[in-house]
């Protein structure tokens, strides 16, 4: 599936700020929330695991049926480290990244797990 | 049981003003007022888990150490390094702030704040066309119609509406809700979509277009049948409603400075609220995000006379966005270490920056564990301003308040004033040959 990836802000991401350290900041951050009808047309469930594509990065994340739709061929994914895999660096030269508008493809990955921030930042810088 | 009232909300650019906090040895029992967000920030500080000692990387781990250790290993880390940036400041108070740019320009090195990659693109299009301030409390009182433009601020500023455009009752909105309209243009049918009397759905990255939509209509031009996703008597219909309001305000979001466009996104919604200014009074604000983002920028105004993204490395004062912001910087690898005081990049920059900040010294002052915690090879926890410390934060319409004391920090803990004090002593002691 091709889509326009926004990330941003939302109730649940802000209230775990001061919990990063626990299972809420990923259950909370390392979502993808998809139109129910793109869930239906591309046959995602509620918890699969799929994998976003961008020309940046990739990720896998847990698919959640949007609550703020309709948004046909738009996903979003919490801003954290888990969005930032795959947001654009570029700032046409003002300072601000490309968080929002920015292609991507998901496709379902079923077997494969969502990591946690401690094991996302060792596979993505190592430390 | 202590009861706190008036207590300031450390959380958002609201800066709800009305909380009150019921404190019992030591423990934060209730937040009312509170949104959900403000309550999260108040009952973490009931939180079991504390590191209360610094800790420095050894291996694949960290070891304790003592402050006077840590804060001798930042100095030299700031004086050793040919361009430093220091970053974050967004969630700490004004007078840290301002000892935070006084270190920056005794070192040489970058500072910025987390406007960089929130509203400043807004900044620069301000510094473009200027731009008519409004206080919130003005907003309560006057304001008929409220737009909010990508944004969400029933996820990223719950009490905003409440306070000051939905519902409240102003002097002239004696009614409340009855008196008051409002517009939401998103990409998405958000929350607050839900509870406008009026929403547009823009297609993604074309803001520009629907501004010059509304903009074309106003000096007499005309439309295609539909702009940017939305149909035209929908723009007509939303126009006419700011057109004939008596006080309008167009709140705006990161969902025009993170779009395509970015700060020309902000020139043109300016430059609409120049336009409609012909037929009645109308004003904008960001939705600032952080609770003291807004207050990074005066500070530094002040002391530089530039908001965001301040290189001292020639002796005074450069500021290029592009080239001395914190993601060309890391992107580019121009910086060789990294210090971050209240704020999580390597949560919220983008991977190729993170990938920089992960490989050069770095030392972060943060009272809790993040990912850039997690990244860095120094961390020193400090007690959380606007609940163990007091100091000013600026509101997102620019009014300073003074955010209160409502507790004793755990024994051992500086705040991140006295910390950065301590550093600039230090930094001033290694210069001077001691």
């Amino acid at each position: 599936m091709k889509a326009t990836l926004i990330t941003g802000r939302t109730i649940k991401q802000g209230m775990v700020l001061e919990s990063k350290d626990s299972t809420m900041y990923t259950d909370a951050n390392a979502i993808c929330e998809f139109d129910p009808d793109d869930m239906k047309k591309f046959k995602v469930s509620e918890g699969d695991t799929v994998e976003v594509c961008s020309e940046d990065g990739a990720v896998f994340v847990r698919a959640v049926k949007s609550l703020q739709s309709p948004h046909k061929n738009i996903i979003f994914i919490p801003m954290g480290p888990w969005a930032n895999q795959v947001t654009s660096p570029k700032t046409d030269s003002v300072g601000m990244p490309s968080f929002k508008g920015i292609p991507v493809s998901v496709e379902l990955a079923k077997d494969k797990k969502v990591l946690t921030y401690p094991e996302l930042l060792k596979q993505s810088y190592g430390k | 049981m202590e009861k706190h009232t008036d207590v300031i909300c450390p959380f958002c650019g609201t800066l709800c003003d009305d909380i009150e906090v019921h404190v019992e040895k030591g423990r934060v029992m209730e937040a009312l007022n509170a949104c959900k967000l403000g309550n999260a920030k108040f009952m973490s500080m009931n939180k079991k888990h504390r590191h209360l000692v610094p800790m420095v990387r050894e291996g694949d781990g960290f070891v304790e150490t003592t402050i006077e250790d840590a804060v001798e290993r930042v100095a030299r880390m700031l004086l050793d390094a040919k361009r430093p940036l220091l970053y974050g400041w967004a969630t700490t108070e004004c007078e840290a702030q301002s000892v935070g740019i006084e270190l920056a320009e005794e070192v040489g090195g970058v500072v910025d704040s987390c406007a960089s990659v929130c509203h400043g693109p807004s900044v620069l299009a301000i510094q473009d066309v200027g731009f008519p301030s409004v206080t919130l409390g003005e907003v309560k009182n006057r304001a008929d119609l409220d737009i909010y433009w990508g944004s969400n601020p029933m996820h990223a500023h719950p009490r905003h509406m409440s306070r000051y455009s939905r519902y409240p009752r102003g002097y002239f909105r004696e009614r409340g809700q009855q008196d008051r309209t409002v517009i939401v243009i998103d990409v998405r049918r958000t929350d607050t979509a839900g509870i406008a009397d009026k929403f547009l759905q823009v297609s993604p990255g074309d803001d520009y277009e629907l501004v010059n939509a509304f903009r074309t209509l106003l000096n007499d031009g005309d439309i295609p049948d539909e702009v940017a996703g939305v149909a035209k008597k929908d723009i007509e219909g939303a126009l006419e409603l700011m057109k004939t309001c008596q006080f309008g305000m167009l709140f705006f979001g990161v969902g025009l400075t993170m779009s395509p466009g970015k700060h020309r996104n902000i020139d043109n919604a300016i430059s609409l609220v120049i336009d409609l200014n012909k037929y009645t009074k109308f004003s904008l604000m960001p939705m600032r995000g952080h609770y003291n983002v807004t207050g990074f920028s005066e500070v530094l105004t002040w002391q530089s006379g530039f908001p965001f993204g301040v290189d001292y490395t020639r002796g005074y004062p450069q500021y290029n966005p592009g080239e001395t912001t914190s993601v060309e910087l890391l992107s580019r690898g121009e910086v060789d270490a990294v210090f971050v005081v209240g704020s999580d990049p390597a949560a919220n920059f983008p991977k190729k920056a993170v990938e920089h900040l992960a490989k050069i010294p770095s030392a972060v002052i943060e009272p809790h564990e993040t990912p850039t915690t997690y990244l860095c090879d120094l961390k020193i926890p400090s007690a959380i301003a606007g609940i163990e410390v007091a100091g000013t934060a600026y509101r997102m319409d620019n009014v300073p308040i003074r955010v209160r004391k409502i507790m004793d920090p755990p024994a051992g803990l500086y705040s991140d004033r006295e910390i950065l004090k301590m550093i600039l002593e230090k930094v001033r002691e290694i210069k001077n040959g001691a």
